[in-house]
C-alpha cells in the first residue's frame, strides 16, 4: 500500500473541506482541522519499528513513462524524520489556528493553504524523484509566500512575502539546476541510486557546480547569513505560520538537502568548508541580532537562525558523533521553538502584545501557559532533565572532536547557546515569572486546543529528556544512517544519547553557557538598548543588498521595456511580422527549399470557389474603409479556411473554425462599439508602401512554405497507426477528439491550461477599475 | 440598444445553442465534435445573451463566475488522470466502463476550461 503518496493525497484533498471550516462553530473548529494531520502522524508514526530495523518503505508510481517521469516517494529514518515532524506539529499548529485565527473571514483559505503546505513538505522530504522533490520545493515556497502575505492588506506583509519569494525561489531555481546536471552527471534521477553510488559522482567534470548550486539552494532556504534577512521578516505572518514555517518545518529543508547529499559530496573539502564557515557565521549573527529585538516573534526568528546556523555547521563536520548532534538537536529545536512560537501567539491573543518589553508575571493568570512556556524555555536553555540538554552536550561533544578548528567552533557555540538562554529566559522566565508590568487586559489561559499542541511538544521535551535513548534508537540512528551513508557507519556506531555523561569537559561548558546567558539575561535590557543603536547594521547590512539590488533590477526591467516594448500595435505587428518572414524565407532560398509538386493548380470546381472565396475576402479586407467592413472581411476568409477544412475532409477543425469565427467577430463587434467606426487615415504614404510590402513579403513566404511541404512525400505512419489503434485502445471513432482527450492528452492539458491563464490575464488586465469621475457626456 | 429581434431570440438562441453544445460534447468520441467544439458553442450562446441583454445579466446566466468555471474545468481535466494510478497506469490513463469514461470527464474538462477563459474575455469586453 503505497502510504506515502495517499498521505500527500490525503493533505492536498483536506484543502477543500477545510475552505468550509467557517461554517463550524468555533469551539470545534481547532480539532475538525488537526484530524488529518494527526491521523497522518500516527500513520507516519507506524512505519517506526520496520524504519529502525532498516527497512525503507518504496512507492514508485508512473507519471509520464514516456518522459522517464515517474513518482517516486521512499521513508527512510531521515524522511521519516522529518515526516513526523510535519505531521506532528502540523497537528498542533492546525489545532492552534482552528482557535487562534476563528475571527478571521478567511480562515477557511489559511487552513486549506496551510493543507497544502503540508502536502508539498511531506512531498519535498519524501521524493525519490529529483524533479519531484523540486516540484514539492518549490511548492513550499508558493505556500510560504502566500501564507506569509495572509494579511494581504499590510504592506509590511506584501514586502515580507515577496522577498521571502524571491530569496528563496532564486534558492529553487539553483535546485533546478542542480537537480538537472545531476541527472545528467549520475545519469538518473532517482535519489537513492544517486545517493547509493556514494562520493564516485564527485569526479564527475559537473561535480563542482552541482555542489555550489545545492549549498546556495540549502542556504537560501535555512536562511544562512548573509541570506538569513528573509527570516525575521517572514515574522509577518499570523503565529501559526512562523511557528510550524518558519520554525519547524520549512526552514529546515535546506538542512534536508544537505543532510540528504552528504554522503555524496561529505567528503569534499568546499563542502565541508563552506558548511562550517557559513553555519558558524549564521550562529554568530543570529545570537547577535536576536538580542536587539523587543517583539517576541523578531527574537525567536533570529535564535531560529541561531539553530539553522548550527545544525549547517554540524553537517559539515563529517562525524558520526556531529551527525548524531545534528538529528538530535532537529528534533530538539523544532520541540522547543514551534511551542515557544505558540506561546508567543497565546500571549499576543491574550495580552494584545508581543513587545517582551512589557510583559511579565504573567503566570498568575495564565498558570497552565506558563508551565508550558518555562518546560520549552527551560529546554531551550538547555538545561537538565530537559532534552535540550541531551542536544546541547552533544553539540560541545561534535565541537570538541572537531580536528582543525575545535576551540573556535566551541567558542562560538558558546556564545550562540548562550543566546539561546536569553531567548528562552525571555520567552519564559521573564514574561511568566517577571515582575507584572501593568497590562489593559487581563489574560486568561486560552482553550485546550491552542494549548494542546504547545502543551504535547513541550511534554515532548521531557519525555525524551528522561528517556534519550528511546530518542536514540528510534528517531536519531535511523536519521544518521541516511546522513552518513552505509559505507561510513559500518564502521562507527553514532554517539549514544544520555542524559548524564559524568563530569567530564562538555558539562563544564553547559555550565559556563548557563552563567553567561544568565549573566547577560540578567542585564539584557540595557545591553538591548546600547544595541539597538547599531544604525550601521541597518544601514549597511545584507537587506540593504537586497534593496538595491531588487531597484536595480526593476529599473533594468522598466529600461528594457521601454526599449522593446513602445506599446503600439503596428511596430509589434511589423517586427513579428518581418522576422517570421525573413527567418523562414532564409533557409528557403539559400538552402534550396523551393519545390512545387505537381499538378498543384489541379483544382476542382468546388476548390477553386474556396480559394476565391478567400482572395475576396483577403482584398476586400485590405481596400476596406471602415473598421467594421473591414472585420466583415476577415471574417469571411475565417469561414473560407473552414470551407476548405470541410473540403478536405476536417469536420472537426471545420466546426471549431465556424465556432471561433463567430466568436471571434461577435468579441470584436463588442470592442468596436467602443470605438470609432471610420478611424481617420493617420498612415502616410511611405508608411502604407512598407505595411503593403511586408504583407505581400509574409503572403509569399507562407505560399512557398505551404508548396514545398506539399511537394515533399507524405509520412502516413502516424496517422494509419492512430486510424487502427483509436477503436481498440481508447474506444473511440472519432480519431482526432480521441487523439485530444486521450493520445495527446498530457498536451490537451497543457493547451487548455494556457487557455486558462490566458482567461485569467483577461480578467485581470480588462478588470474594470472603479472610474474616475466623467465629465460630459 | 439592441433590436427587438435579437432580445427576443437571444434567450432560446443561448438554451439551444447549450443543449446542442452538450450534444456535441458528449458524440466528441465518435463522431465531429468534443470539448473544445462544445465549449465554443456555448460560449457564442452567452456570446449573443451578453449582447442582448448586456454584461450583467449573461453574468447571471452563466451562475458561476467565469473563473471558477475555468478553474473547474482544469481540475477535472487534472483529476481525471489520476484513477489510473490506482490500476498501477501511468498519468492520464483513461478507464472505461462501457460508454463512461474517465476520457469523458477530462472532456468535461476542455469544455468547461473554454467556455470558462472565453466568457473572461467576453464579459469583460461586454458593456453593461
Amino acid at each position: 500500500m503505497p502510504f506515502t503518496a495517499l498521505a500527500i493525497a490525503a493533505a492536498i484533498a483536506a484543502a477543500a473541506p477545510l475552505l468550509l471550516i467557517t461554517r463550524l462553530p468555533p469551539a470545534v473548529r481547532g480539532w475538525a482541522a488537526a484530524a488529518v494531520p494527526f491521523a497522518l502522524f500516527v500513520g507516519f508514526a507506524t512505519m517506526l519499528p520496520g524504519v529502525a530495523a532498516g527497512s525503507i518503505p518504496t512507492d514508485v508510481m508512473r507519471w509520464v513513462p514516456s518522459l522517464g517521469v515517474e513518482l517516486a516517494f521512499r521513508v527512510d529514518g531521515l524522511s521519516l524524520l522529518m515526516a513526523l515532524l510535519i505531521t506532528g506539529i502540523g497537528a498542533g499548529v492546525f489545532a492552534f489556528s482552528g482557535r487562534y485565527l476563528a475571527g478571521h473571514p478567511r480562515q477557511g483559505r489559511f487552513l486549506a493553504v496551510l493543507a497544502l503546505f503540508m502536502a508539498a513538505m511531506l512531498g519535498t522530504v519524501t521524493s525519490d524523484h529529483l524533479i519531484a522533490l523540486f516540484v514539492f520545493w518549490e511548492l513550499t515556497s508558493l505556500t510560504s509566500f502566500l501564507l506569509i502575505g495572509f494579511k494581504g492588506e499590510s504592506e509590511r506583509a506584501r514586502a515580507a512575502a515577496l522577498q521571502a519569494l524571491l530569496v528563496t525561489g532564486a534558492g529553487g531555481l539553483m535546485l533546478l539546476a542542480a537537480a538537472l546536471l545531476l541527472g545528467q552527471a549520475a545519469g538518473t534521477f532517482r535519489l537513492s541510486e544517486i545517493i547509493a553510488a556514494g562520493p564516485a559522482l564527485t569526479e564527475h567534470p559537473l561535480a563542482p557546480a552541482i555542489l555550489v548550486l545545492l549549498i546556495l539552494a540549502a542556504f537560501t532556504k535555512s536562511a544562512q547569513a548573509p541570506l538569513h534577512f528573509w527570516l525575521p521578516n517572514a515574522m509577518e505572518a499570523p503565529t501559526p505560520v512562523s511557528a510550524y514555517l518558519h520554525s519547524a518545518t520549512m526552514v529546515k529543508l535546506g538542512v534536508y538537502l544537505l543532510a540528504r547529499f552528504n554522503p555524496v559530496f561529505g567528503g569534499e573539502e568546499l563542502w565541508t568548508g563552506a558548511l562550517v564557515t557559513a553555519g558558524t557565521a549564521t550562529m554568530l549573527v543570529g545570537a547577535l541580532l536576536a538580542l536587539r529585538e523587543t517583539d517576541l516573534k523578531r527574537v525567536l526568528a533570529y535564535s531560529t537562525v541561531v539553530a539553522l546556523g548550527t545544525l549547517v555547521m554540524l553537517l559539515g563536520l563529517q562525524d558520526p558523533i556531529a551527525a548524531t548532534a545534528a538529528m538530535t538537536f532537529l528534533i530538539v529545536h523544532a520541540l522547543y521553538k514551534a511551542s515557544l512560537f505558540l506561546v508567543a501567539g497565546i500571549i499576543d491573543h491574550e495580552t494584545g502584545t508581543r513587545d517582551a518589553t512589557r510583559l511579565g508575571g504573567l503566570a498568575r493568570s495564565m498558570p497552565v501557559t506558563a508551565v508550558v512556556a518555562l518546560a520549552a524555555g527551560l529546554s531551550m536553555a538547555g538545561l537538565p532533565p530537559f532534552v535540550g540538554f541531551v542536544g546541547k552536550e552533544l553539540l560541545y561533544e561534535a565541537k570538541l572532536t572537531h580536528p582543525v578548528a575545535p576551540l573556535l567552533l566551541v567558542g562560538a557555540g558558546v556564545l550562540a547557546n548562550a543566546a539561546m538562554v536569553v531567548v528562552g529566559g525571555i520567552l519564559s522566565v521573564r514574561a511568566f515569572l517577571g515582575t507584572p508590568r501593568g497590562l489593559e487586559t487581563t489574560p486568561h489561559d486560552p482553550p485546550p486546543e491552542m494549548l494542546a499542541g504547545p502543551a504535547a511538544l513541550a511534554a515532548g521535551g521531557v519525555l525524551f529528556g528522561l528517556l534519550p535513548g528511546t530518542l536514540g534508537g528510534w528517531l536519531v540512528e535511523p536519521a544518521v544512517s541516511a546522513v552518513m551513508g552505509s559505507a561510513a557507519m559500518g564502521s562507527a556506531t553514532p554517539a549514544p544519547l544520555a542524559l548524564w555523561h559524568g563530569f567530564t569537559p562538555v558539562l563544564g561548558l553547559s555550565v559556563l553557557t548557563l552563567a553567561l546567558g544568565i549573566a547577560v539575561f540578567l542585564r539584557w535590557e540595557p545591553l538591548r538598548r546600547r544595541m539597538e543603536r547599531w544604525h550601521l547594521l541597518d544601514r549597511h547590512g545584507p537587506e540593504r543588498g537586497y534593496t538595491v539590488a531588487l531597484g536595480g533590477f526593476q529599473w533594468l526591467a522598466a529600461w528594457q521595456t521601454r526599449l522593446i516594448q513602445p506599446g503600439s500595435l503596428r511596430v509589434y505587428a511589423t517586427v513579428t511580422l518581418a522576422v517570421i518572414a525573413a527567418a523562414t524565407a532564409a533557409p528557403m532560398l539559400f538552402g534550396g527549399g523551393i519545390a512545387v509538386p505537381a499538378g498543384w493548380l489541379d483544382l476542382t470546381v468546388y476548390e477553386a470557389g474556396a480559394a476565391l472565396l478567400l482572395m475576396a475576402g483577403a482584398v476586400a479586407a485590405v481596400v476596406a474603409r471602415g473598421m467594421l467592413a473591414g472585420i466583415m472581411a476577415v471574417g469571411v476568409v475565417g469561414f473560407g479556411s473552414a470551407l476548405v477544412f470541410l473540403l478536405f475532409g476536417a469536420p472537426d477543425l471545420a466546426f471549431t473554425q465556424f465556432a471561433v469565427e463567430v466568436l471571434f467577430i461577435v468579441i470584436l463587434t463588442a470592442v468596436l462599439l467602443k470605438l470609432p467606426l471610420r478611424e481617420p487615415e493617420h498612415r502616410t504614404r511611405g508608411q502604407r508602401r512598407t505595411d503593403a510590402a511586408l504583407a505581400v513579403g509574409v503572403g509569399s513566404v507562407g505560399a512557398l512554405v505551404m508548396l514545398a511541404v506539399l511537394a515533399s512525400p507524405f509520412d502516413p505512419t502516424l496517422g494509419a497507426w492512430f486510424g487502427a489503434a483509436s477503436v481498440p485502445e481508447a474506444h473511440g471513432r472519432n480519431v482526432v477528439n480521441v487523439i485530444i482527450v486521450d493520445f495527446r492528452a498530457l498536451d490537451t492539458l497543457g493547451e487548455i491550461t494556457v487557455l486558462g491563464l490566458a482567461g485569467l490575464a483577461a480578467l485581470a488586465i480588462l478588470k474594470r477599475r472603479p472610474q474616475a469621475p466623467q465629465g460630459g457626456a | 440598444m439592441p433590436s427587438v429581434i435579437l432580445r427576443t431570440s437571444a434567450r432560446p438562441l443561448l438554451a439551444l445553442m447549450l443543449v446542442f453544445s452538450l450534444y456535441l460534447l458528449l458524440r466528441g468520441h465518435n463522431a465531429p465534435g468534443g470539448g473544445f467544439i462544445g465549449g465554443l458553442f456555448a460560449a457564442s450562446g452567452f456570446a449573443v445573451y451578453a449582447i442582448a441583454f448586456g454584461r450583467r445579466a449573461a453574468e447571471a446566466a452563466l451562475r458561476f463566475t467565469p473563473k471558477a468555471v475555468l478553474g473547474a474545468g482544469l481540475l477535472l481535466a487534472l483529476v481525471s488522470g489520476l484513477p489510473a494510478f490506482l490500476l498501477g497506469e501511468p498519468f492520464l490513463t483513461h478507464l472505461w466502463w462501457s460508454v463512461l469514461s474517465t476520457a469523458l470527464v477530462f472532456d468535461v474538462g476542455v469544455y468547461l476550461t473554454v467556455v470558462g477563459a472565453v466568457c473572461a474575455f467576453l464579459f469583460e469586453l461586454t458593456e453593461e
